[in-house]
């Protein structure tokens, strides 16, 4: 397994690690059974996403990414956030070895996931703006994509 | 402690001896020649190959026409398997094992089934042991052939072969055993433990990779694996790696020389890392039997974290060793081996493996306690996992 130099950066010390007290956007994804988890949190102000932290259970890569994807988000709107995909992600890390390329969709689903959970909290149908109702609607939809077919096995 | 290089990783391959090394190097060049030859000259690598063949025999307690060169320990459970199969297949077709096998037995057994015999895998229950009643109510009247691996190569229990042994010899039942852990680790004795076929591999215990043996009990002439020239009776064909061999035979007569004193010293080491860590670290599962376990194995699930973050930040720290996580075995599910134990994915997920040999040391313990603890610290303050 080979990592680049910015996975191992973002892996050995990753940038915005932890919760926010106040978050009012909260989003999980992933599984034990998996072996990985992303937990992000969000605090948003007038559509921007101001401050970002996450928690992750997972391989090197897991955490690379959620650490680059926190700060490819932060600062940015709630629409520049629903654009960023794990390609973007995954590239911005120089890339990753395909068996480890589902932890990038990870993170962009952890992105996602806390914005479903902002709209749902204001009473807001996430659908047309996030695309999903749900977290389970989401991980549902990419399960054949990025290679978490191990879930439905565990 | 000042950062060092730690190898903890023995299960996984060991460094050559610089004793083997030095019996190796004639051989590359100076008697060069081929085994096969007529001439003088050839005659050296000659004697150097039946040398080794009676020091492997020797360990063993075997004759030397019973041990058979090749290239590794996957390459001798291919043939004894398929061997045996092909041998006993008009008695029956029944086959026995378990499910932690290393991959080169469990997909040998898949090709089998697709050839219809049909497999039976036995309980390793959450300690990692067969049960001899198991295997005796397992047995059937087409039960051919029993594999039962001698000690698991990732939790280090080692199973027990002797009792084994003699119930496939009273039932006239082929057994094969995957030593490859074993050997050179914990004493093994071919006559007493009523074995048919062994498996055994050199870079577990200090010789190089790509030289293993088979044992072949006299008197069972399954068929041959490799055709082509008469090398190794007409049963394993192909020019005989003279050097390899030397260093196998060599590696092998040192090893089991020393096997009292070693394996005492080296359990000592395993004993420690696992209590330390017990102590050190809370939430932490012991994988494995804590008696009947290789000298050398410690394997523990670190809750909360994950294996292949571990190992990244251990070998930022000097340190190698192994998980069994999805993430380090290239798939998306943990090791076949935690899973046959019983653990969930989550614990499986978080195992760790240190293998000690030869040259591990107590600093090499001292260091990975000091190391380990704060890793697991960062790593569960990282995670969305804790108890509950």
């Amino acid at each position: 397994m080979m990592y680049s130099e910015k996975v191992m950066d973002h892996f050995m010390s990753p940038r915005n690690v932890g919760e926010i007290a106040d978050a009012n956007a909260i989003g999980e994804v992933g599984n034990p059974t998996c072996g990985d988890i992303m937990r992000i949190y969000m605090k948003i102000e007038n559509g921007v996403i101001q401050d970002v932290k996450f928690k992750t259970f997972g391989c090197g890569a897991a955490v690379a990414t959620s650490s680059m994807a926190t700060e490819m988000v932060k600062g940015k709107t709630i629409a520049e956030a629903l654009q960023l995909s794990n390609k973007a992600v995954a590239d911005a890390l120089d890339g990753l070895p395909p068996v480890k390329l589902h932890c990038s969709v990870l993170a962009e689903d952890a992105i996602k996931a806390a914005l479903i959970d902002y709209y749902k909290r204001q009473g807001i149908d996430p659908k047309p703006i996030v695309g999903y109702d749900s977290v389970e609607e989401m991980e549902c939809c990419h399960g054949h994509d990025h290679g978490h077919e191990g879930c439905q096995n565990g | 402690m000042e950062k060092r290089f730690v190898y903890a990783d023995n299960a996984a391959t060991t460094r050559v001896s610089d004793e083997v090394v030095a019996a190796m190097l004639p051989y590359f060049t100076e008697n060069y020649g081929n085994p096969s030859a007529v001439y003088g000259f050839a005659g050296k690598a000659k004697e150097a190959i039946e040398k080794a063949r009676g020091q492997v025999a020797a360990a063993l307690n075997a004759e030397p026409s019973e041990i058979f060169f090749l290239s590794c320990g996957t390459e001798a459970d291919n043939w004894a398997l398929k061997g045996a199969a092909a041998l006993k297949k008009d008695k029956g077709r029944h086959i026995i094992s378990t499910p932690f096998e290393h991959h080169a037995i469990l997909h040998s057994l898949d090709t089998l089934k697709k050839e219809g015999f049909e497999v039976t895998f036995l309980p390793v229950y959450d300690n990692g042991r067969v049960k001899v009643e198991d295997l005796k109510a397992a047995i059937r009247e087409d039960t051919i052939l029993v594999s039962i691996m001698f000690a698991n190569n990732e939790i280090g229990s080692v199973q027990p072969i002797a009792e084994i042994g003699a119930v496939c010899r009273e039932k006239g039942i082929l057994f094969h055993t995957d030593a490859v852990q074993a050997i050179g680790h914990v004493p093994v004795d071919v006559k007493a433990m009523n074995i048919d076929m062994l498996s055994l591999s050199g870079h577990k215990f200090h010789a190089p990779k790509g030289i293993g043996a088979m044992y072949l009990r006299k008197g069972i002439s399954i068929p041959n694996f490799m055709d082509g020239g008469g090398q190794e009776k007409r049963r394993r064909a192909g020019t005989e790696s003279v050097p390899f061999i030397v260093g196998l035979g060599t590696a092998i007569e040192i090893a089991t020389n020393k096997l009292p004193e070693e394996s005492k010293r080296v359990a000592a080491l395993r004993d420690k890392l696992i209590d330390g860590i017990l102590e050190r670290i809370p939430d932490v599962k012991v994988n494995g039997d804590r008696v009947h376990r290789l000298p050398g194995n410690v394997n523990v699930s670190i809750k909360f974290v994950e294996g292949e973050s571990l190992l990244m930040m251990l070998d930022a720290n000097g340190i190698c060793a192994a998980s069994g996580s999805a993430c380090t075995s290239g798939s998306l599910d943990p090791s076949h081996v935690l899973m046959a134990i019983g653990l969930d994915h989550a614990t499986a997920h978080g195992s760790l493996r240190f293998s000690f040999a030869d040259y591990s040391t107590e600093e090499d313990v001292d260091y990975i306690l000091e190391k380990l603890p704060p890793i697991v610290e960062r790593l569960r303050a990282m995670s969305p996992l804790g108890r509950e």
